[in-house]
């Protein structure tokens, strides 16, 4: 068993096991540079359970500094959007300019607009 | 130790016999020159990817260490020699690194078991280090500790997934707690060189430890379903690796480490 240590499979958690895939559940990380910044995505790993994919994170993409938080998700926690729906989902923002705010005048002095 | 602030760092350095204190410093410094190698074995054959860059870290961390405090214990013997000299031309009779990080690294859990319980000792250690007067000790002890506490959060996860994992994994996890709790013994057991720097201030007393170290340890291994073997910790008479009487394993380690810096001397790269 080339996956895992000690040869348990883990399955459950919300993780996703890529079909195929004998290693571990794979788990996205989220990384924020500052203190009211914005988390962002930073990529994937894999591991066993939460507080390991936090350890995980943490030495895979923060080890260099630069960082001040993460969040780590199980892959499987995650709904997107299929490429098939994008004509439906997208394109009909495309030409509302009506709905985007900028028939509007800011005052003088409001920040973070 | 506990409690007062570290003094800043241009606080004299305490009246104390010099061999006394390059002999202190060696010790920490071996101890993580030493482990540091040994984990950094694991280079390339960690069992995931993700695992073999956290063990790459902890030895990277652990040789930051070594090097800090080989530099201070280099300064402090006043003979010229700087933390590479003592890294890579010293003979296996001058290492003061205990015997427990000098065994070979075993398999995943030996590796894991012995940085346990290193780790915690290492906590224990840097955290009564920090009220060291001895200020670039302190600073030393102070930026080690965060590193520390990341390692034994690491370490002893996987005690628990180890221990309390399948029966090969417990059975392997448990064989090495078996064969190393006998070294642990060197790690408290106070000599005249430990109750100089206590006297000075410099640094703890090496044997009050111990109960604070045994009482983490024994949470983890309780909880990880693992037993602590009922026989003491040898404390061998003569003091161990901390005065230089090492396992076999030490010289052949050395070898290896030591051969590129004594091939090229002076190279650079």
């Amino acid at each position: 068993m080339a996956s895992s240590v000690d040869g348990r499979q883990f399955v459950g958690d919300q993780a996703a096991t890529i079909p195929g895939d004998a290693q571990w559940p794979v788990w996205e990380v989220f990384t924020q540079g500052a203190q009211g910044a914005p988390h962002e995505h930073a990529g994937s790993l894999h591991a066993v359970n939460a507080e390991q994919a936090l350890q995980n994170a943490r030495d895979v993409y923060a080890r260099r500094g630069g960082v001040v938080s993460l969040w780590v998700i199980p892959t499987g926690a995650i709904t997107a959007s299929s490429p098939s729906d994008s004509g439906p989902l997208f394109d009909p923002g495309s030409d509302k300019p009506y709905r985007h705010p900028q028939f509007y005048n800011v005052p003088r002095g409001v920040r973070g607009v | 130790m506990s409690g007062p602030a570290a003094p800043p760092s241009v606080a004299p350095v305490p009246a104390v016999p010099t061999n006394a204190l390059v002999e202190y410093l060696l010790r920490l410094g071996d101890d993580r020159l030493v482990l540091g190698h040994r984990v950094s074995e694991w280079c390339g054959h960690g069992p995931i990817l993700e695992e073999d860059i956290a063990l790459s870290n902890v030895s990277l961390d652990l040789l930051g260490q070594a090097t800090m405090l080989l530099r201070l214990a280099g300064d402090a013997e006043g003979r010229g020699r700087n933390e590479d000299a003592l890294a890579y031309f010293r003979e296996v009779v001058e290492f003061r690194n205990c015997q427990l990080v000098e065994l070979p690294k075993g398999d995943f859990a030996f590796t894991i078991a012995r940085q346990f319980l290193f780790d915690v000792y290492a906590v224990v250690m840097l955290d009564a280090l920090t009220g060291s007067i001895h200020g670039e000790l302190a600073a030393i002890a102070a930026k080690s500790l965060k590193e520390a506490k990341y390692h034994v959060r690491h370490s002893g996860e996987w005690m628990l997934r180890l221990g309390d994992g399948t029966d090969e994994s417990h059975r392997r996890v448990q064989k090495a707690i078996d064969d190393l709790w006998r070294f642990t013994g060197e790690l408290f057991a106070p000599d005249d060189v430990d109750r100089a720097m206590q006297a000075a201030g410099i640094g703890p007393d090496l044997a009050a430890l111990r109960p604070t170290w045994e009482s983490l340890v024994r949470d983890v291994v309780s909880r990880a379903t693992l037993t602590i073997p009922n026989d003491l910790p040898r404390v061998a008479s003569t003091r161990g690796g901390r005065t230089g009487s090492h396992t076999e394993y030490l010289g052949h380690m050395l070898a290896e480490m030591q051969i590129i810096a004594r091939s090229h001397p002076g190279a650079t790269w």
